[in-house]
This record gives structure tokens, sequence and C-alpha cells, in this order.
């Protein structure tokens, strides 16, 4: 396994009183509170959560987002990041999508009993640091444990609310035919990060998840192209087939797409390949796809590969008129096949 | 992705496709023999760049399609026993069984790995000494000799908890039984590549004589099955029934001697069951009697009673090349991946999920 790309502690751990995590870290007594105030407590450290009440109060004015998202990743340290970071950028990024700008964030963890103090102590710095980048406030939270074997390590919750930002329109029922369809970057890659480790499909790779949060690139696009951004979703579980056919079915306009434009990283598509994978519905977590006006497509793609996060952006096809609630792709050698929605999960073939 | 992207070049495709249209006068039937070959044709959209009398119907080499549901049984009764691992690879798992699927053995508690290879079983076998691990050796020619190196690896290893559950089918036999059926269509075959690495192409030459049809050695990418097609079709205008070899970079014509004998060190040819088309003999590999402690069949008691097929599916017809998937009147309704009436709907090699994937009949201007 890669470790040069787990995250660095850069907060030293306190001293707590266990190796592990025990029941009674979650039995809302001395254990809980010693964890809570040595550990999340100090490190998450904001004036919502310094008030330690049972929920936040905030001030928000104007139409809000709100989201939420739970993360039972496995493995929960993967390259590229972790559990922790996975759950801040999930949900920062679903409230961006919404056009909203992501302001505060709850956190609640379920932990398998026995899961080490260091493993949760790097989770919480990659939060913090997760939060810190995207401009989160994470104010209210909660901690279960369970008993050795009715959890798997850990899992995470988080919510988010943030104010949709005023120029923002998006919504399905905006696209319109003639849309051009943008990706933001290379897709797969985090799917196949985490396919590099799993048990029984261990393979030697480069190849790193692409988790990030959206935020700032997708807040700066609002303020240059505000409405005639139509559409904007990240395709996480399921791939981008999965996102293309769900807004095919509730729009019932044709998404046509070209293989050939699909930008995808070397390596993740050669594992794909040997792994019989079709990258198209292969998860992604720091990615998002814009279904936008055509005249503007090119200035947005610009826009987009200047950004550090969308040098490989690409428009990847449009929305037509025929074939009406479905999603076809163009093969690379100048045939056209259906894009369908997955059964169930992607298994590796025989051969 | 190089020696990949040279096979999916359309400038190249183009060339092959005006050739195929020059040179066809007369309708034909070929069949591909692989169900990494139907995939292929399918979501390339390759079916319909093919001159329009020229027919390709989709053969028996999807290996998840042919295991009999009675072995699919024998496999989900192992992988329910407390102290069994069964190791599976990836796409038999959604298979239906008489009840139920390997899926849904695994969701109810039934200890189910996904492998890549059989090899890191034996790896399980010697990390879980108190468990017995059985791994479901399916496939044709080309797992049997991975499958069969895992038993003597656990042989050598002195491993007493590994098994296999063998379900090895032959390409050769099928091919013979589709070609004798009295109704057959076929006019030539593309063999399948991969296959032929292992085996070489010696057996082909007494089929291809005795039935006057050209077999045509393929490989699995468009300007592959491109031009395994106008091979083909070139022997067919011409009258002759060669055996070619297409796919030239990777099949030799005495095929991997060394794959050959390890094969034969652990299995012996008998009789096969194959779904959907029934008892075909001498058409499958079963662990020999050298090896039979590793044989899960007489490890275990496997007490379970013969299944019957769901008549419904008519997956038998399609894999003998007499009907196409949409024509069976439940593909789409009654039959769908996510509640199959048979195993080609859900195999990611059958052709019943080809077209149901990237090629449905309501879809305009797709075929």
């Amino acid at each position: 396994m890669p470790q040069n790309s787990r995250v660095q502690l850069q907060c030293p751990m306190p001293k707590f009183d266990f190796d592990v995590i025990t029941l009674g870290h979650g039995s809302g007594g001395l254990l809980t509170h010693r964890l809570l105030k040595s550990g999340v407590f100090d490190i998450l450290k904001n004036d919502v959560l310094d008030q330690q009440h049972d929920g936040a109060v905030v001030e928000m004015h104007g139409k809000m987002a709100f989201s939420t998202d739970s993360y039972v990743i496995s493995p929960i340290f993967f390259p590229g990041g972790n559990i922790g970071d996975l759950a801040v950028n999930g949900t920062v990024n679903d409230l961006t999508m919404c056009g909203a700008i992501p302001q505060y964030l709850s956190l609640a963890f379920i932990i398998e009993e026995g899961f080490e103090m260091k493993a949760f102590w790097e989770i919480l710095v990659s939060i913090k640091n997760a939060a810190t980048i995207a401009g989160v406030s994470i104010v209210t939270g909660d901690t279960k444990v369970v008993e050795k074997g009715k959890g798997d390590k850990i899992y995470i919750n988080t919510s988010g609310v943030g104010l949709v930002h005023p120029k923002a329109l998006i919504h399905h029922n905006n696209i319109e035919v003639g849309d051009q369809i943008i990706v933001s970057g290379n897709i797969a890659s985090h799917g196949m990060a985490i396919m590099s480790l799993r048990e029984g499909l261990e393979f030697e790779t480069n190849i790193i998840s692409d988790t990030v949060s959206l935020k700032s690139t997708v807040i700066k696009l609002i303020e240059t192209f505000g409405s005639d951004i139509h559409f904007m979703r990240d395709p996480t579980r399921g791939g981008v087939a999965s996102v293309l056919n769900e807004i095919a079915e509730l729009t019932q306009l044709g998404f046509y797409l070209e293989h050939k434009s699909l930008p995808i990283d070397e390596q993740v598509d050669a594992a794909c390949e040997m792994l019989g994978l079709d990258p198209l519905y292969v998860a992604n977590e720091g990615l998002f796809l814009a279904v936008v006006k055509k005249e503007i497509a090119q200035p947005f793609l610009t826009a987009l590969q200047n950004d550090p996060i969308g040098k490989n952006a690409a428009i990847i096809g449009e929305v037509t008129n025929d074939n009406k609630g479905k999603v076809i792709m163009k093969s690379s050698i100048g045939g056209k096949r259906m894009v369908t929605y997955l059964t169930g999960e992607q298994l590796p073939r025989i051969c | 992705m190089k020696y990949l992207n040279e096979y999916r070049d359309p400038a190249l495709v183009e060339d092959f496709i005006k050739e195929i249209h020059r040179i066809t006068t007369k309708p034909w039937t070929l069949m591909e023999i692989c169900g990494g070959q139907t995939h292929s044709l399918v979501k390339n959209g390759i079916l319909e760049m093919l001159p329009t009398n020229i027919t390709m119907v989709h053969g028996p080499g999807c290996p998840v399609c042919v295991t009999s549901i009675s072995v699919i049984d024998e496999a989900i009764f192992l992988a329910e026993q407390p102290n069994i691992i069964l190791c599976s690879f990836g796409d038999m798992l959604r298979v239906p069984g008489s009840k139920i699927s390997l899926l849904e053995a695994k969701a109810k508690g039934a200890d189910i790995r996904i492998l890549y290879s059989p090899l890191e079983a034996v790896q399980l076998a010697k990390q879980n000494p108190n468990k017995q691990v059985v791994f479901f050796a399916v496939g044709f020619e080309t797992t049997a000799p991975a499958n069969a190196l895992s038993v003597v690896h656990a042989d050598r290893l002195k491993l007493n908890n590994y098994s296999i559950l063998a379900s090895h089918v032959l390409v050769p036999p099928a091919m013979e039984a589709i070609l004798s059926d009295k109704d057959n269509l076929i006019d030539a075959f593309l063999a399948a590549g991969h296959v032929c690495t292992i085996m070489g192409m010696e057996e082909y030459y007494p089929v291809a004589e005795k039935y006057h049809c050209p077999i045509v050695v393929t490989g699995f990418e468009p300007v592959d099955l491109l031009q395994g097609i106008l091979m083909a079709v070139q022997q067919l205008e011409k009258g002759e029934y060669k055996v070619e070899n297409q796919y030239i970079r990777y099949v030799q014509r005495e095929g991997n001697a060394v794959a050959q004998k390890t094969i034969q060190q652990v299995f012996e040819v008998g009789d096969r069951i194959w779904r959907g088309i029934g008892n075909i003999p001498q058409s499958g590999y079963e662990v020999n009697d050298r090896y039979k402690e590793f044989n899960a069949r007489l490890k275990f008691q496997i007490n379970i009673p013969l299944a019957a097929e769901n008549t419904a599916c008519i997956s038998g017809d399609i894999m003998k090349g007499l009907k196409k998937p949409k024509q069976c009147p439940h593909f789409g309704t009654k039959c769908k991946p996510e509640h199959p009436l048979g195993a080609p709907m859900v195999s990611s090699e059958g052709s019943c999920a080809a077209y149901y994937h990237y090629a449905q009949a309501d879809v305009e201007s797709i075929i």
C-alpha cells in the first residue's frame, strides 16, 4: 500500500488514556468528555463549537442549501486522502453543486470499539485541514461507539448548510437543447484508487483519489457565468454515466457523448481495462459535471482549465432533441452505443 | 493506451468497413464465439457499420452464461457452510441459481470473496488454516491453466484446506454441437483469441474440414474483429473453409505448451452440462484422480437436488445462433439485469446484457 500520500500529521496527538477507542468513549461520561475536550473540540475549534451546546446556533440570511451524506468507505486510508477529508469535501461539494457557498458543517462519528486512537487522530487532522481549505466551520457533532464487529472501523456523517449564491440558477429544468456537457477533470480516479487497495485486487499504481473541495473553483465560475450554468452535479457513486442518466430521465432530453473527448488518466484507463470496468461508472470525488449554455461553453472551459483542479477539463458532449431520456455515446471508432444505468456494483470479469 | 489504441484506430476501422462492404455479395451469418467479442461488437457500434447482409450471431463463449444452474447451486451450498470461504471471479456472483445467486448468499452471511486470480485463493487458504477455502473454477480453456496451477501450488504447499469446484468448458465440442444442430445457420466462426492463445489452432482444423466452415481466430478490439470478419467473408465468397489466424500477435498454431501441460497435469476431459444447451460429450474439465483431494465435489458432501432450468429463458437458442437477444419475448420486460431469467442478462460477457446496456430497441439510429 502506498504510504506516501497519507496525510502527514501536522498537529501533535494529545495524550489520551487509551491507545484504542473503547465503548466508554461513546458512553457520554468522563471518557467521552476527555476525548472531545482534548481531541475534537481543540482541533476543530471555532466560536460556535466552543459553546459546547447541544446544537449550533448560527445566523444566516437568504436562500439556503442543506445537504447530508454518510461515509462508509473501505479502506479508510487510501492514496490521496482518507475518510476524514472525504467526509468534509463530499458535503462541501454537494452544497457547491446547488450553487451554494458552504459555511457550516455537522460531524458525526460511529466508531467501532478497538479503533486505533492514532488513526482517529489522523482522521481528525484531515477533517480540520479539509475544513480549513474549504473555508467551512464544523459547528456541531456527535460521537457513538459500537461493539467490535458491529461496525467497520469508522463511519462518518456530515451535514452542511450554505447560502445560495445570488447569481446561481442551477436546476435541471434550465437545461436546453444545444447545451454543452463539461467535465471538470479526469474521470474514475477516486474509484480506481480505492479499487487498487481492495482485497483480492491489489495492483501497483500511482493512481490517487481526486478528493478535493470544489468550492472556490465553482464559486468563481458562478460569479463569471451566473445563470448560463444550467446544471451542475458531482458524479460520485455510479460515476458520470449515472448522473447523465438521471438528468436525461428528469429532463426527457437526449444526452450525447463522445468517447474520445472523455478525459482519463492513462493509468486509470489501463486499470479499468485490466479489470473489465467501464470508467463511466467508476466513482469520482473532486469532479463535477456542468451543463452550460452553448455560447459560454468555450470561455467556461478556458476558465476551468486555468484553475488548478480543472486543467484536464473537457467538453464531452451536448444535449440533443433526439433519443429523449437516453444517454448515447459515439464510440472511439465512430459507432454509437447507449449508456445505461449501472445495475448493482461493477464486478471484475472472469477473463 | 499503447498496444490497444492502435486497434481502435478510426481510420483503420473505416478501411476495413469499406473493404467488407466491397467484397460482400451474398448474405452470410457469422458467429463470434466469445462474449468479450460480442460486447466489443455491440459497445463499439460495429454491428450497425456492417453490410445489412452480414448477420453476426453471438456464441456460447461466456463462461458465466454456460455454467449450469446445478453447479451454481453447488457453489451456493458450499458457501453457506459455516467453515468454508468460497472464492469466485466477480461476474459469477450475480448469476441466478435455482433459488438465489451467490450475491444474495453473500448478503445472507455466506463468506464469499471476489478474487482476480485463483493463486490468491491459495494464499487465503495458507492464511486461514482453520477454514476450508474453495475456489469456484469456471471458465473456458483460458482460465484453466491458472486454476490448475492453484491446485499444483496447494499440493506443493501441502495444504489440506484448499480445493476447487471445477466447471470448465471447452470450445471445440461446443462448436461441433452448434454445427451439427439440424437448424444450424452459421456460415463461419470467429474463434476466441484468448482460448487459442492457450490451446493453439490444431483442434480447429478437423472442425473446419468436417463442416466446411471457415474459422478465423480473432481478437477483441474493433480492428481485430473487423479484420476477422473480413477474412471470414473473403473465404465464404471464394467458397473456402480454412482455419486462419487474425490474432497473430498472441496466437501461435501450437498454443502455449506450458499452460497446456499444466491443464493436463490436473484436469481430465469429461462430459459437461451447458446451461441452456444441455449435455455436450467430452466438453469439460474435471479434476483428475491424481489431485482428487483438491476436488471440492469429492471432498464435501454436496447434497442438493438437480435443479431444472428456467424454461422462459431462450439463452440456448441465442448461444446456438438461432435467435438474437431482442427476439426473446422477455428481453427488457420480464428479464432485466436487476431480475434476470437467465445468465446472459447479468454476465459482463452475456449477449443479452450487451444488447440491454448498449443497444436497446427503442433507441433511434441504434441497431
